[in-house]
């Protein structure tokens, strides 16, 4: 129960930040919000299964691509391009998964970095149809969800959390069931899990498939709300970022997504506003983290003080 | 009902381990296996188990064959393994390592309530992190999990190895238990007092084969053949 009042609480909270926040804060906590359904997708392959991708821009672009194209192309509204997009990301994760799984360790991170940049060359190869690295930008009626404009600042942020709480809850129900202990079992050690009559391989392609559909959601969430889809989301740097949300906040833990995808982002904006080398700030936080938190912020907590923290 | 090796030959890519080996273990008995370090007993077990593969001979359960077959359908045919050094899933539960371990059966009550009834100190520790309990513990765990199987037989590879005299009297009644409600137990041992406390026959491995299989019956700690085969 305390499980699901923590995570309540914490909707609750994102909730109410629309009333205090300023507009533009509000938009960043909505671009926070989005990109952490990026980093849940990338913790249920990296943090429970212990699938250490190297491709997940590939899943965003894909769930943003096939929301975005058919919007921009046909005319398609909100909720239907949205949907597009889950099941975009969903079905490129399963068949790079297919392909990929065929690997482990090392090599599927190369690997999966392989087909990532396979499609991100893709995209750029089809700029006519795609934009290629300038993208292109959603008409407003693409951006519409019964008659709401998503594109303004209260929709926009009510979507997003409603968007975030629904993947924060179902990846909440998802690691406490019997899959969820799955996975784990599979991180923790694969041979043993094979022993007790688990196939390794089908329960990694579910969970990198689970992944793909949260990476697609969150891309064309992004593509939605933000009104802009572009090949810059399938550079080799989305597919590191999730990693780092997840490394900051904690792998294998449920808020842990959210809160790296926080810190990273008001860090990258404060150390942006400090130097031009803010990559250099970055650098050293995840330096002093691996230092004193290896394990991540909601990690190291669990692991020392909360031990029920999911 | 009887697990039947015949030939069975394996080894790590080029380096031949298993070479020939035939073993038999019979229903309702504890068969051990006996040998210096490195003759092959616990590569004998992951060649049972499918994580070594076999490069001849055959395995069969009750005459169906289980050679050939991918390591995670072979639980599902009846044979249980608790490697060496217990290999628990440490950040999960007492409890859910027990449920991971039931998947083949659909966690069904029963199988875990006799479980329970064998390692009562498990039911006291079930929201206690594996990775947190003593060695005797997780020992017990390890076997408890792997009988979430329901095995007809169970492998155990050194199971009290490491282990203060308290817990390895409880592991060596649990396995007792086992062996009196009919299941098949092969036991690597290196430690003859136990194996004449608890086997029925002893199966002595010299260079990858099983060279000598004898009852236990008449054998005493000084017997010629331990120290032929084991050194001790």
């Amino acid at each position: 129960m305390k499980h699901w009042t923590l995570h309540l609480a914490l909707i609750a909270v994102l909730f109410s930040a629309q009333y205090w926040l300023s507009p533009y804060h509000a938009t960043n906590l909505a671009r926070i919000m989005v990109l952490a359904v990026f980093a849940m997708g990338y913790n249920l392959a990296f943090g429970y299964t212990g699938l250490l991708s190297l491709g997940h821009a590939l899943l965003l672009s894909a769930g943003m691509y096939a929301a975005g194209l058919p919007a921009q192309l046909w005319g398609w509204s909100a909720g239907p391009a949205f949907i597009a997009g889950i099941v975009g990301g969903g079905l490129v994760a399963a068949t790079l998964g297919l392909l990929a799984l065929r690997t482990a360790g090392v090599s599927f991170m190369i690997v999966t970095l392989m087909f990532a940049q396979a499609g991100y060359l893709t995209l750029l190869y089809f700029a006519p149809v795609t934009g290629g690295d300038d993208g292109f930008a959603l008409a407003p009626a693409s951006r519409t969800l019964m008659g709401i404009d998503l594109s303004t600042d209260t929709p926009r942020f009510l979507t997003a959390l409603a968007i975030f709480a629904t993947g924060l809850l179902l990846s909440l129900a998802l690691v406490r069931s019997f899959f969820g202990r799955t996975m784990v079992a599979m991180r923790e050690n694969e041979e043993r899990s094979r022993m007790l009559g688990y196939n390794p391989f089908t329960v990694k392609l579910a969970a990198l498939t689970l992944s793909g559909l949260y990476a697609g959601a969150a891309g064309a969430a992004y593509a939605i709300l933000f009104g802009y889809v572009g090949a810059s989301f399938a550079t080799i740097q989305y597919s590191i970022l999730p990693m780092l949300y997840v490394l900051m906040g904690g792998a294998g833990t449920t808020l842990g997504p959210f809160l790296g995808a926080l810190v990273m982002f008001a860090l990258i904006e404060a150390a942006t506003g400090l130097t031009t080398a803010h990559q250099f700030i970055v650098g050293a936080a995840l330096v002093v983290l691996v230092l004193f938190a290896p394990k991540g912020v909601l990690g190291t907590i669990r692991e020392r003080w909360v031990r029920w923290l999911p | 009902m009887a697990l039947e090796v015949r030939g069975l030959t394996a080894g790590y890519g080029p380096v031949t381990v298993l070479r020939g080996v035939d073993f038999r273990a019979e229903a309702g008995q504890i068969t051990c296996l006996m040998g210096r370090n490195g003759v092959g007993k616990s590569s004998f077990l992951k060649a049972l188990m499918g994580l070594l593969p076999a490069t001849a001979g055959t395995i069969a359960l009750d005459g169906t064959p289980l050679h050939g077959l991918p390591a995670h359908e072979i639980p599902r045919h009846g044979l249980a393994y608790v490697p060496q050094g217990r290999r628990l899933f440490g950040p999960l539960t007492v409890a859910e390592n027990l449920a991971v371990g039931g998947l083949v059966h659909g966690n069904d009550t029963a199988t875990l309530a006799q479980v329970l009834t064998l390692f009562p100190r498990l039911r006291e520790r079930l929201d206690q992190t594996a990775g947190t309990l003593s060695g005797g513990e997780q020992q017990m765990l390890a076997i408890a999990r792997a009988l979430c199987l329901r095995p007809r037989v169970l492998l155990l590879d050194e199971p009290t190895e490491g282990l203060q005299p308290s817990m390895i009297a409880l592991i060596q009644e649990a396995i007792l238990s086992l062996k009196a409600g009919g299941v098949a137990v092969v036991l690597v041992e290196q430690r003859v007092d136990a194996v004449l406390k608890l086997a029925d026959r002893v199966a002595f491995m010299v260079a990858g084969q099983v060279a000598e299989t004898m009852p236990v019956k008449g054998l005493t700690v000084d017997a010629e053949v331990f120290r032929t085969y084991v050194g001790v």
